[in-house]
């Protein structure tokens, strides 16, 4: 039923791609979170706010949660290279997820030991970091990172800086002796999913929240972080248009191939009509925002986050493309083919991933059922489980 | 790859993973069994309309709130640091196991945290019969998130379904259905979850029994002794039977880990069960032989039998393993460098993958793999009396909660319970003793399977990620302060709410 195992491949980097697409969607509740102090000034409105983010935060975590799971499955390799290899980015990445955990849950409680403002810090802290060092994680995957695959495929990473060298190594390069610049470009990638994160979290305060202080400061925001947003996300795009990036050649080997990502983007028009409808998802959203004052702009931007996202990932894995280059040795980079499970465990999970359209349609159902009337602060006040 | 085995590094991984493991168990049997108590609480509620069942409810569906959100805490970092620590298994076993996981996310995480929306969120949202429903799913929901983390442990016990594919250096799976119903796992699931069961039900009691001793909501709290009563003597008498039925499994897929259990140096026929002390002198005769094959004069093996062999009874010792397990590990380089050379060993490199395709080569040589890499026979037993006494404290533990539970429904019956104060302060002390018998069950299950972090196959000094042990003793270091802390926060926020009582539910405001 599911055909080649090429096609295998292709449909699971889909998948894998969509998660993380919906993902970076879903960090709304991290953007949402570090505006806390911003949107929110009294006592009261950060209960709020802290409710109205506290019904869906699990969905971002169990989001994340499913794309590691996924990643394992349909491509152990990936996850045997990247998560053992860059050992301090992942589990930087899990200490700002674990203390999200229980911040909702114990803030208010009486006794929680530690005080409501440090499970806020938590909540900022998660925010923050856990977004800006995804977003560098990710850009890994398109300006490499420091590892060999030994005859056991077994990984050995040429830094102590296990994976932080993608953010904070401005030293040269290893192999061509030049500076590397691509800290710069992770980097980028990571702030513009950010400031992306708080405009979302801004634009599901103005469309949930019924507080007219609050929503008017969200929407104020929402123009001052879709600057920085513009720019680096800008930067991030042009830069990439432009650098050599990682194609495998007619023998299955790995080479440099100048302008890759850009041929990529032309060669797949399907895959830049979704980068281009993303985009304009986004600033619509954004603009009804600000010039109509509607409230409905987290579903443009929303919207728009997933299709640009998705066609990010697609950018990295398809298209005869290394996703997970490797800036030390070409050859232990992988693909989409060498980091496969193999055909009979693509083919089983892939008959569990029709079950995919139902999760997303309950998911759908809850979430118009919990959001029919917008959040006021009685509703909050009156919920004996209110966070 | 024997030469860089650096010892420090395996030890502070385990203990990593060990402490994330035990803590995250911590959490995660009152979930299991709790969301099954409050459903039943709330099903009442909706066909009775009497508050007091809303009541209580809402309340044990607050304590399970905090519970829960510690346990999701602890259960992310479990996931990935089967990477972060375990990367070369995660290569060499990632075909297999990372399908149960993937299946976990998609079936099992959403349906448990959508539904747990509802059931905190949605009174005043949904009709009541769809916020039991969202309740009832939500216990299911966590149930089967056990399920697939389960399967996935099952399997690493007794590994199957799969060949060795020599080009990926890998292990890939031939039967989804052998892994899922791999009788290890079947076991393993069954036993985890009822002791969850079990957990939970103590842990209502308990907290019912402080109420009563304070003279404070005594029907709320005789309501709950007798739902909890119920579900955890049907648990307990269930867990029991699983147990059972994991120890005869074990027999034949981890002789070793039986031995070790039961302390037994050396095999014979009518094995007696030690009750002391491993190898001691105090034994019940031939119960460790019914224990193993339901028959007194049954012969069990010993971890003297198990390194040296013993041809009587088909035993192969450890030296004979380990040169076969040699004989596999040398194959694969002669693969992997026959398939370097070029052309010229093409036919070579095709005929070694042929014979790892053999029946006979997975049976006689692959399947003894992990033996190749381990030098001293010795280091094949894993520690015996770590394995031998929480053996011990688990199933006295185990027999102790059916007794409590059968006295505990009849003195409801009897309506003495109230007035029976030892009785209520040994139930609330019986709480920490259900926390004992889970952590002690998963040492047995762990430890008593060193060095193995698959059964065989993989010892646990190839599985790790090789990186710098000081790396992994410093975030050791980091989520033992971490998840003590959050233990502490826990334990003191439930404190308080059991002390507000369940008319402040929530007690925020």
């Amino acid at each position: 039923m599911f055909g080649s195992y090429e096609f295998l491949q292709h449909y699971w980097w889909i998948i894998v791609s969509l998660l993380g697409a919906l993902f970076v969607f879903l960090t709304f509740v991290q953007g949402g979170q570090t505006l806390l102090y911003q949107v929110a000034r009294t006592d009261t409105e950060r209960d709020l706010v802290v409710n109205v983010l506290g019904r869906k935060w699990e969905f971002t975590f169990t989001t994340l949660v499913t794309f590691g799971g996924a990643f394992f499955a349909a491509f152990p390799l990936f996850y045997s290279t990247s998560f053992g290899g860059a050992y301090w980015v992942w589990l930087s990445v899990l200490l700002f997820f674990v203390i999200q955990a229980v911040a909702y849950e114990f803030r208010r409680k009486p006794a929680n030991l530690l005080g409501a403002r440090t499970y806020e810090m938590f909540l900022l802290l998660n925010g923050a970091l856990g977004t800006i060092l995804i977003g560098v994680a990710v850009g890994t995957f398109f300006n490499g990172a420091m590892f060999k695959l030994d005859e056991m495929n077994h990984v050995i990473w040429q830094t102590n800086l296990r994976g932080l060298e993608a953010a904070l190594d401005f030293k040269r390069d290893a192999v061509n002796h030049e500076l590397i610049p691509d800290n710069i470009h992770n980097i980028a990638l990571g702030l513009a999913i950010f400031f992306l994160a708080r405009i979302l979290g801004a634009l599901y305060f103005i469309n949930t929240v019924d507080d007219d202080e609050i929503e008017r400061r969200s929407r104020k925001q929402v123009l001052y972080n879709a600057v920085p947003f513009l720019i680096f996300f800008l930067f991030f795009v042009i830069r990439l248009m432009l650098i050599e990036g990682f194609a495998v050649n007619d023998s299955g080997g790995i080479e440099n191939e100048p302008y890759k990502y850009w041929h990529n983007l032309v060669q797949m028009p399907l895959v830049a009509l979704l980068f281009t409808a993303g985009v304009t998802g986004v600033l619509w959203g954004i603009g009804i925002t600000w010039l109509r004052n509607s409230d409905k702009g987290i579903w443009f931007a929303g919207t728009g986050t997933i299709l640009v996202v998705f066609s990010v990932f697609l950018l990295a894995g398809f298209n005869n493309t290394a996703f997970y280059p490797s800036r030390f040795d070409l050859q232990s980079s992988l693909t989409l083919q060498k980091a496969a499970s193999s055909k009979f465990t693509l083919t089983t999970m892939s008959y569990v991933s029709l079950a995919i359209p139902f999760v997303l349609a309950y998911i759908w159902w809850f979430w118009k059922v919990m959001t029919r009337d917008k959040i006021t602060t009685e509703e909050i006040e009156d919920d004996p489980h209110a966070y | 790859m024997l030469e860089t085995i650096d010892l420090s590094l395996v030890n502070w991984s385990r203990a990593q993973f060990a402490l994330t493991a035990m803590y995250h168990w911590v959490f995660v049997p009152l979930t299991l069994g709790l969301t099954f108590i409050i459903a039943f609480m709330e099903t009442m509620y909706v066909r009775t309309g009497e508050p007091e069942w809303k009541k209580m409810t809402k309340f044990w569906m607050t304590l399970f709130g905090i519970n829960f959100a510690v346990g999701v805490a602890t259960g992310i970092i479990l996931e990935f640091e089967f990477g972060t620590n375990w990367s070369n298994y995660s290569w060499f076993v990632g075909d297999i196991f990372g399908a149960p996981l993937a299946i976990e996310g998609v079936l099992a995480f959403f349906m448990e945290s959508t539904f747990i929306a509802i059931m905190f969120f949605g009174w005043n949202k949904v009709s009541k019969g769809v916020h039991l429903l969202a309740t009832w799913l939500t216990a299911v929901g966590a149930n089967l998130s056990a399920l697939w983390i389960l399967v996935a442990n099952g399997w690493m016990q007794n590994p199957t379904g799969m060949h060795f594919n020599p080009e990926t250096a890998r292990n890939e799976m031939h039967s989804f259905g052998e892994v899922l119903f791999n009788p290890v796992a079947v076991d393993k699931f069954l036993h985890s979850i009822s002791s969850g069961f079990v957990l939970s039900a103590v842990f209502v009691i308990g907290v019912s029994a402080w109420y009563l001793l304070k003279g404070r909501e005594t029907v709320f709290a005789r309501k709950s002794i007798a739902v909890a009563a119920v579900f955890g003597l049907l648990s307990s008498l269930f867990l029991a039977f699983t147990g059972d039925s994991s120890t005869r499994t074990i027999v034949t897929t981890q002789p070793m880990k039986f031995a070790a259990a039961e302390g037994l140096y050396d095999g014979k026929e009518g094995a007696g069960l030690e009750l002391i002390a491993p190898g001691g002198a105090i034994e019940i005769p031939g119960v460790a032989s019914f224990l193993a094959k339901w028959s007194f004069s049954a012969y069990v093996p010993g971890i003297n039998d198990l390194l040296n062999g013993d041809p009587e009874h088909g035993i192969m010792g450890a030296k004979e393993k380990i040169e076969r397990g040699k004989v596999a590990i040398r194959r694969l380089k002669d693969f992997q460098v026959a398939r370097a050379s070029a052309a010229a060993g093409k036919a070579e490199a095709d005929a070694i993958k042929a014979e790892f395709a053999s029946k006979e080569f997975q049976q006689e040589y692959f399947r003894y793999y992990g033996y190749g890499f381990i030098d001293d026979p010795e280091f094949l037993v894993p520690p015996v009396g770590l394995t031998f006494y929480s053996f011990r404290l688990m199933v006295g533990l185990g027999f102790y909660f059916i007794v409590f539970f059968a006295l505990t429904l009849l003195f409801l019956l009897k309506k003495t319970l109230t007035r029976r104060r030892k009785f209520l302060k040994l139930a609330i002390w019986s709480i920490p003793l259900a926390y004992i018998a889970g952590q002690a069950g998963w040492i047995v299950a762990e430890v008593g399977r060193q060095p193995w972090a698959i059964q065989d196959l993989l010892p646990t000094t190839v599985a790790v990620t090789k990186i710098d042990a000081a790396s992994v003793q410093f975030t050791f270091f980091l989520f033992l302060v971490i998840f003590t802390t959050l233990l502490i926060a826990e334990l003191r926020i439930l404190f308080r709410q059991i002390k507000l009582g369940p008319k402040n539910e929530g007690g925020t405001k």
